[in-house]
């Protein structure tokens, strides 16, 4: 069972990958027998299956996530919510508010406006209708404060770090709450926008350097020299304004 | 830039008026990724062709009743700018442009998963900024990069080439002025090289059947040289991450790459 490339090489949509025995993975697909790509991404592999880790891709919604949503639209019966997904999403009022809804009496853009952000997750998801979404668990409902950035989605998986070691050092080291939601919209939220621009700092390096490798110690190491450095940069600001 | 048709378009020791051998393309430069507003995109230049393609999607689809229940709608527009050309083209889409976005999007569609996203909208724009013949075989060819770069699953990349009589010879991918003053054919075809699969396959002009074929095979040949051209400009995008891959740590300094 010959496979065509080594581990952790680039391969371009088309390329052959493996035959016969292996199974195809993600952004693989498989025809006569032979395994080629579908993205441009990593080449790996495991025992069984042939897989891509694609370097640039999309949100695609999946019942479970976790997402960080923006209303785009508010109607009678719910939200219809932007989820960086090529389809738009609805929140149902419904799953907003826990009591029967009575469309005359509540006042559904005093719970979200237009362009608030929340943390929503997926109920519902399949080839024919649109994803659908609710508020009513623990941990999830409207960003009140913070910051938003938005990542590549397949490059979440890094900020989170093996075990959550990547963000739970991030948090520890800036003091910033974190909330990823697999769409790839992450917020931020700090007791000073310092500590909010270090993190959000952080991860725009994660993203960019994803590929390689002992990059939690590398995070950890440059937080840490900036909040050295920063007291000092802002006495000679602040010095250098008054004068 | 004006244009005279030369003595002759082929030479005693069969070099073609602008120095190419009769089975030469034309020298090829594509980057990609360089539109930052666009999900992907992509730049070629062939010769004296420079064209600029942009991908879009896949995202919600508008007007609402173009969308397909059980797949992607691939919606090309291929357009010429007005100074692209000697004599000043109206920006409206003509005819020709019209049917060159069908065809374009036709030669494309079989190379894209578009029934993995149903009900929405992959847009493809293909922006000539200056022409010189074989245009629409640089615009698919650039096309497939753009939607490659926009990371949208694709069977294969397709590539595009012309080959046709030129002075009663067979040659690879003509250009403006051998188009213009032969009597003899143009072939543009598109081709994806890991399917052998041909996806458009156009022709006007006269050939036998022996000249089809010999077109045809020197045209899939061409396809296949500018596949690999195709392929070195994806690795380029991306070439720091290909270099910091092993297990090794790195130094700051190559941080740039992907986006």
């Amino acid at each position: 069972m010959p496979i065509f490339h080594e581990r952790r090489q680039l391969v371009t949509p088309g390329d052959l990958l493996a035959e016969n025995d292996y199974m195809s993975g993600e952004n693989t697909y498989k025809e006569n027998g032979k395994i080629y790509a579908t993205r441009v991404g990593l080449f790996d592999h495991d025992e069984k299956r042939i897989f891509v880790v694609a370097l640039k891709s999309f949100y695609l919604p999946m019942v479970g996530d976790t997402i960080i949503g923006k209303v785009q639209e508010v109607t009678l019966g719910g939200w219809i919510v932007n989820i960086r997904a090529p389809y738009v999403a609805m929140l149902r009022a419904s799953d907003a508010l826990e009591r029967p809804v009575r469309p005359q009496r509540d006042d559904l853009p005093a719970l979200f406006d237009v362009g608030d952000m929340m943390i929503a997750k997926i109920v519902a998801c399949d080839r024919t209708r649109d994803p659908l979404l609710t508020v009513l668990e623990r941990g999830l409902g409207k960003v009140t404060r913070g910051q938003t950035l938005e990542i590549t989605p397949t490059k979440i998986p890094r900020v989170i770090g093996k075990k959550g070691s990547m963000i739970t050092a991030i948090k520890n080291e800036t003091g910033c709450q974190v909330i990823i939601g697999q769409n790839g919209r992450i917020v931020v939220s700090g007791k000073t926008p310092e500590d909010e621009r270090l993190a959000i700092m952080a991860i725009r390096m994660i993203e960019q350097e994803a590929h390689t490798t002992g990059l939690t110690d590398r995070v950890t190491e440059m937080l840490r020299k900036e909040k050295g450095e920063k007291p000092v940069k802002e006495v000679t600001e602040n010095v250098a304004k008054e004068t | 830039m004006s244009q005279k048709k030369p003595e002759k378009l082929i030479d005693e020791k069969d070099i073609r008026y602008d120095g190419r051998k009769l089975n030469e393309l034309r020298p090829v430069k594509i980057e990609v990724g360089i539109l930052g507003n666009a999900d992907g995109s992509a730049y070629i230049e062939q010769g004296k062709n420079r064209i600029l393609a942009a991908v879009y999607g896949p995202r919600e689809i508008h007007p609402k009743h173009q969308a397909l229940p059980d797949r992607a709608a691939l919606r090309c527009r291929y357009h010429m700018a007005p100074f692209s050309v000697q004599e000043r083209k109206s920006p409206a889409p003509s005819r020709r442009e019209v049917e060159i976005s069908k065809v374009m999007r036709e030669a494309l569609e079989p190379s894209v998963f578009t029934e993995y996203y149903p009900r929405t909208a992959i847009d493809l724009f293909v922006e000539v900024l200056q022409a010189d013949g074989g245009t629409r075989c640089a615009g698919i060819t650039v096309a497939s990069l753009a939607l490659a770069d926009a990371g949208i699953p694709m069977r294969d990349l397709v590539s595009a080439c012309a080959a046709g009589k030129v002075e009663g010879r067979i040659v690879l991918d003509l250009n403006d002025v051998e188009d213009k003053y032969s009597d003899g054919a143009d072939m543009p075809m598109a081709y994806m090289p890991n399917l052998n699969a041909i996806t458009l396959l156009q022709m006007d002009g006269m050939l036998t059947a022996e000249e089809f074929e010999q077109a045809l095979n020197l045209g899939v040949e061409g396809c296949k040289q500018i596949s690999q051209i195709q392929k070195d400009a994806v690795r380029a995008k991306y070439v720091t991450a290909k270099e910091t891959a092993p297990e090794k740590e790195e130094d700051e300094g190559d941080k740039e790459a992907n986006e």
